[in-house]
């Protein structure tokens, strides 16, 4: 029974265990990146570059069809050029950063629709979208490892100054003249942890990876290291299952496995340790409020 | 006596306003123990943030003696520090050795000990494993003021330390502050509580835009001269709140 409903897809066919491996090597490299974005309160920019993906991949497909390689330097370029508009347009107007990362956002989505649309099928614009996780080859894989192994690599490089740029940043640039390149290499990482996902999610679900498990740890862990092995936890735990379910009930994969993040998400939202809803209703020791 | 610090015709302001620092010339000596004091927008924050270099001068320089850039610590008005960021109280602390470990270093065990003599100076004993978003208003400043503690820098400058802290901990710090100054540090604090600044700083720097006096506090805070800085920053052109807003 359970070998059936949990083994067997994954034992039999060959396209489950890509689609497992790819979407556990995505769990280890996106979202500790996600635990930054989320505490750097920077969960929207994520959203908003995610969606700057798309016409920079949409252009590679009009240029080479659905070649790997050149949907992945149009989205690194794309993604890389609004993460630094997005922040040179707070910089230099009025616009408030939410609204300029809004505009962005629909702007890019509206142009990668469009771009894919001139050429290709609605087939191909949901592969875009909605990304091919049942469809990895090698090629697709040996990415993903690699993208992930980088961005491991260069989180723990960087993980005391990336602690230090979110926790004090006016005391890292009083000691250190490393801040504006910590800003940036994290940037970059998040660009490069999308374009990865959107290989297997797809450009909308992509960022679902990087921020929902992020967000469920942070009720479960009160430290860094907490936050990042319990958000590396729930991604993996809810790619299988969304995957299990995708199998079992043909539902589109990208979908299932955010969704499931999401439910993750919700209950962690209400029986989590560190501030869920249920622990916060009951009354606390009065002697821990001091 | 050597200076640590020299202004030199400073003129200091934020972009397309009037200067917030006009043309200061002065210098603090090594090792002294100095207030800012000044009315509302007589920049006196802004003649800080021109010492750490955040803002560069319109005109004229400041020259450091003996100090060098590296070895100025500096505790801003409003640390940007995050309360919800998820670090304790020994992490926040631990930063201030970032001089000796920078960006990749690990704590060695005499390390961990400075950590704890100095979470034990400021009386934040037990406190160690505290989340920072746990810590009152009076707790976090005394955590801050431990991070200043292992910086072991030769200029300490502080943008209104005591504001909105209890007595309690504002003796407690003032203590410290005076040990700085006995270890031969160069000390220089903006304040307003000018009864803390007479009975524990020996030197002060009077502001008003402009340098209105500098010198043994007694001879500064005269009330010919404290009248002379308020009529001077409400003259400030224009509008009174464009002093207000530039020394922000």
């Amino acid at each position: 029974m359970i070998w059936d409903a949990v083994v067997a897809p994954f034992a039999d066919f060959g396209f489950m265990r890509r689609a497992l491996f790819g979407c556990i090597a995505i769990s280890v490299g996106a979202t500790p990146v996600g635990v930054f974005l989320m505490l750097r309160r920077m969960s929207l920019t994520g959203d908003a570059m995610a969606h700057a993906i798309l016409p920079g991949a949409a252009v590679g497909y009009l240029v080479s069809g659905l070649s790997l390689g050149a949907m992945t330097i149009g989205g690194l370029v794309a993604g890389m050029a609004v993460a630094l508009l997005s922040g040179l347009v707070t910089r230099v107007t009025a616009l408030r950063e939410d609204a300029s990362l809004a505009a962005f956002y629909l702007i890019s989505l509206a142009l990668g629709v469009l771009i894919v649309s001139t050429r290709g099928s609605n087939v191909d614009l949901m592969h875009v979208l909605f990304g091919t996780v049942l469809a990895l080859d090698d090629a697709a894989l040996t990415l993903l490892c690699s993208i992930t192994s980088l961005s491991v690599l260069i989180l723990a490089l960087l993980y005391r100054l990336l602690v230090l740029e979110c926790a004090d940043p006016q005391f890292l640039r009083s000691v250190s003249k490393l801040s504006a390149l910590t800003h940036f290499t994290f940037l970059a990482l998040v660009v490069m942890n999308l374009v990865a996902g959107f290989h297997a999610l797809g450009t909308l679900m992509a960022v679902g990876i990087m921020i929902l498990p992020a967000a469920a740890a942070r009720f479960w862990s009160a430290n860094v290291g907490g936050l990042m092995l319990g958000a590396v936890a729930v991604a993996m735990l809810s790619s299988l299952i969304g995957l299990l379910l995708s199998f079992h009930y043909s539902l589109p994969s990208g979908p299932a496995i955010i969704l499931v993040a999401g439910i993750v998400y919700a209950l962690s939202l209400i029986v989590g340790p560190e501030g869920g809803l249920i622990p916060r209703a009951k009354p606390r020791d009065p002697l821990q409020i001091t | 006596m050597q200076a640590a610090l020299a202004f030199s015709d400073l003129t200091l302001g934020y972009g397309g306003q009037d200067p917030a620092v006009l043309r200061v010339q002065t210098q603090v000596s090594q090792g002294s123990l100095t207030a800012i004091v000044g009315p509302n927008g007589a920049g006196k924050s802004t003649l800080l943030k021109a010492v750490v270099g955040t803002l560069s001068p319109l005109s004229g320089r400041v020259d450091f003696g003996s100090v060098k850039p590296h070895e100025i610590s500096y505790l801003p008005q409003q640390s940007e520090v995050d309360r919800t960021f998820p670090i304790t109280v020994v992490d926040l602390v631990s930063m201030g050795l970032w001089r000796s470990i920078g960006p990749f270093g690990g704590l060695r065990r005499r390390d961990r000990a400075r950590v704890e003599d100095a979470i034990g100076a400021v009386g934040l004993t037990g406190f160690e494993r505290r989340a920072i978003g746990s810590l009152s208003g009076g707790q976090m400043q005394r955590a801050l003021f431990a991070r200043l503690l292992l910086q072991d820098a030769k200029l300490v400058l502080l943008d209104e330390p005591f504001t909105a802290i209890d007595a309690r901990t504002t003796a407690d710090l003032l203590n410290l502050v005076k040990r700085w100054h006995g270890e031969g540090r160069t000390v220089i604090a903006v304040l307003h509580d000018i009864d803390a600044v007479r009975s524990h700083f020996p030197e002060t720097i009077l502001m008003a835009r402009e340098l209105v006096a500098h010198g043994p506090t007694e001879r500064v805070l005269t009330a010919e001269n404290q009248f002379r800085a308020r009529q001077m920053c409400e003259a400030c052109a224009g509008p009174p709140h464009t002093c207000g807003r530039s020394a922000a």
